[in-house]
């Protein structure tokens, strides 16, 4: 690890300030030192917010929920509301990383975990990501891990997270305060950015903005499935995900969202599909067309070519669960 | 930069740089030395301690962020002769070959049997709002952070539901 100075924030305003500053926020730490230790990452202030008073899981007055931003993933999944009324989130966050991990890691910094692959942690291979202008290591090499949609000649990484996946798929909105005390919330689909030329900055947070809560509406349906697909039954990346949310009502769709991991630069979601499945009986036809739909923009390379089929056969798979229909 | 820990019941002046890991505290600086650094990156699990009651990688967070915490590492749970129940139980089923993960697996079991008393649920659990049962599929999923390159997995399960299905009767 490269030195770096380490200050304690008495407050999210102090916090945000010391951001604006220049500083980094560490909270769990997890991903961060982790970078930190291989010199992918060498801030020269660190700014401590996991003591500020950001925790707490509430009920919001429109129904839905405020999860403090350093609420940890396990208190989030363990939450009796949680996993009564948002169970594909309580899933989402006990399919990802170890127990270990789950007891650190806040849900501001799940969030703002690294959009990344192996070649932006191996700091002898080029990355734009983490050198901008050196190139794309992963572009030609293995990419087994790498996403199909929302690339860009630049990037190809994935954005791991599983308990983004489920927040996308609920409609989710970040709660951000920034250094003039100011407070604002970002739905969760505006939150990260595509690569494109610029894959070192991953979302539209500026400088000095500090997470500190995520709100969720009332529950949109309550049918809800999240399906993680992975190379060894636990504590592995997504290669492919599928959170699904949906209501039914008279035998038809009346409703659903869907989001996807393992796929993109951030959380994936396509509103074609979920318009092409509204107001439709479930059918096994219905479900082959919108998963046909989903990938028909997909940008594989030779080692992820594969997820292309592996993600049709798991929405397939997830809209029986939610539907109820027989495989 | 100096911090107060408060580590098996003694408290500890560390003053060390702040870059200093509380994995690398323990070792090097306080004379604890049960803790094992494997792969220093949250991986394998071989650093699990308790900060507070609950597991965590103490290669993964800085000793200076926890400034009067209460930590517990496998020197706290027992010692020779006086085993705790899940030291005692990895010794009567040969929990380990070479034993260095073992540390780090009897830290992470403690708290996770604690995590199941207190109802959480985890990726096996069929109804997540529902109570989680225990059964070696709930041990294994729950484990999935400590790994044993020697393979120990099937006699770690039985050690740990030993213990286990002793706290339920």
């Amino acid at each position: 690890m490269t030195p770096f100075h380490f200050s304690r924030a008495a407050s999210p305003g102090e916090a945000a300030r010391l951001g604006r500053d220049g500083a980094t926020y560490i909270a769990g730490g997890t991903n961060l030192l982790d970078l930190m230790k291989l010199e992918v990452m060498t801030p020269d202030r660190l700014v401590d917010i996991s003591r500020l008073d950001l925790g707490g899981i509430e009920a919001t007055r429109k129904g839905g929920l405020r999860i403090g931003a350093m609420v940890c993933n396990s208190d989030l999944a363990a939450d009796r509301t949680v996993r009564e009324d948002y169970p594909v989130l309580a899933r989402a966050l006990l399919a990802g990383a170890s127990g270990q991990l789950r007891n650190k890691a806040t849900t501001g910094g799940n969030l703002l975990q690294r959009t990344r692959c192996y070649y932006f942690y191996d700091t002898a291979m080029p990355c734009n990501k983490r050198e901008p202008g050196s190139g794309c290591g992963a572009i030609g090499g293995v990419t087994r891990l790498h996403a199909i949609f929302g690339t860009s000649p630049h990037c190809i990484a994935t954005h791991p997270s599983d308990m983004a996946v489920a927040l996308r798929a609920l409609d989710a909105e970040v709660e951000v305060e920034n250094a003039d005390g100011k407070t604002r919330t970002v739905p969760l689909g505006d939150f990260y950015r595509l690569p494109g030329d610029t894959p070192h900055i991953e979302t539209t947070l500026e400088r000095g903005d500090l997470i500190t809560a995520v709100i969720l509406p009332a529950s949109a349906g309550a049918l809800q499935a999240y399906r993680k697909v992975r190379d060894r039954a636990s504590y592995a990346f997504a290669l492919v995900s599928v959170a699904g949310v949906m209501r039914i009502g008279k035998g038809r769709i009346e409703a659903t969202s869907l989001a996807f991991g393992g796929v993109a630069p951030h959380p994936w979601r396509d509103a074609s599909v979920e318009q092409m499945l509204k107001g439709q009986e479930p059918s096994h036809e219905l479900f082959a067309k919108a998963a046909d739909a989903l990938v028909a923009n997909a940008v594989t390379h030779d080692g992820n070519a594969f997820k292309v089929p592996l993600l049709k056969r798991t929405l397939t798979a997830v809209l029986a669960e939610l539907t109820g229909a027989k495989q | 930069m100096q911090t107060q820990l408060q580590i098996n019941g003694r408290g500890y002046a560390l003053n060390a740089d702040p870059r200093t890991t509380l994995l690398d505290a323990l070792r090097n600086h306080l004379g604890l030395a049960g803790s094992k650094k494997g792969c220093d990156h949250g991986q394998c699990g071989a650093c699990t301690v308790l900060v507070n009651g609950r597991r965590i990688n103490a290669c993964l967070t800085l000793a200076c962020m926890h400034d009067g915490d209460e930590i517990v590492t496998i020197e706290g749970l027992g010692e020779p002769g006086r085993l705790s129940p899940l030291q005692q139980a990895f010794v009567n089923h040969d929990g380990f070959q070479c034993g260095y993960c073992t540390p780090g697996q009897i830290c992470s079991a403690t708290a996770m049997l604690a995590e199941i008393e207190a109802g959480w649920p985890s990726n096996v659990t069929q109804d997540v709002a529902g109570a989680p049962e225990l059964t070696p599929e709930e041990v294994s999923e729950r484990m999935s952070g400590n790994l044993c390159r020697c393979s120990a997995y099937p006699n770690i399960v039985d050690a740990i539901m030993d213990v286990a299905k002793g706290k339920r009767t």
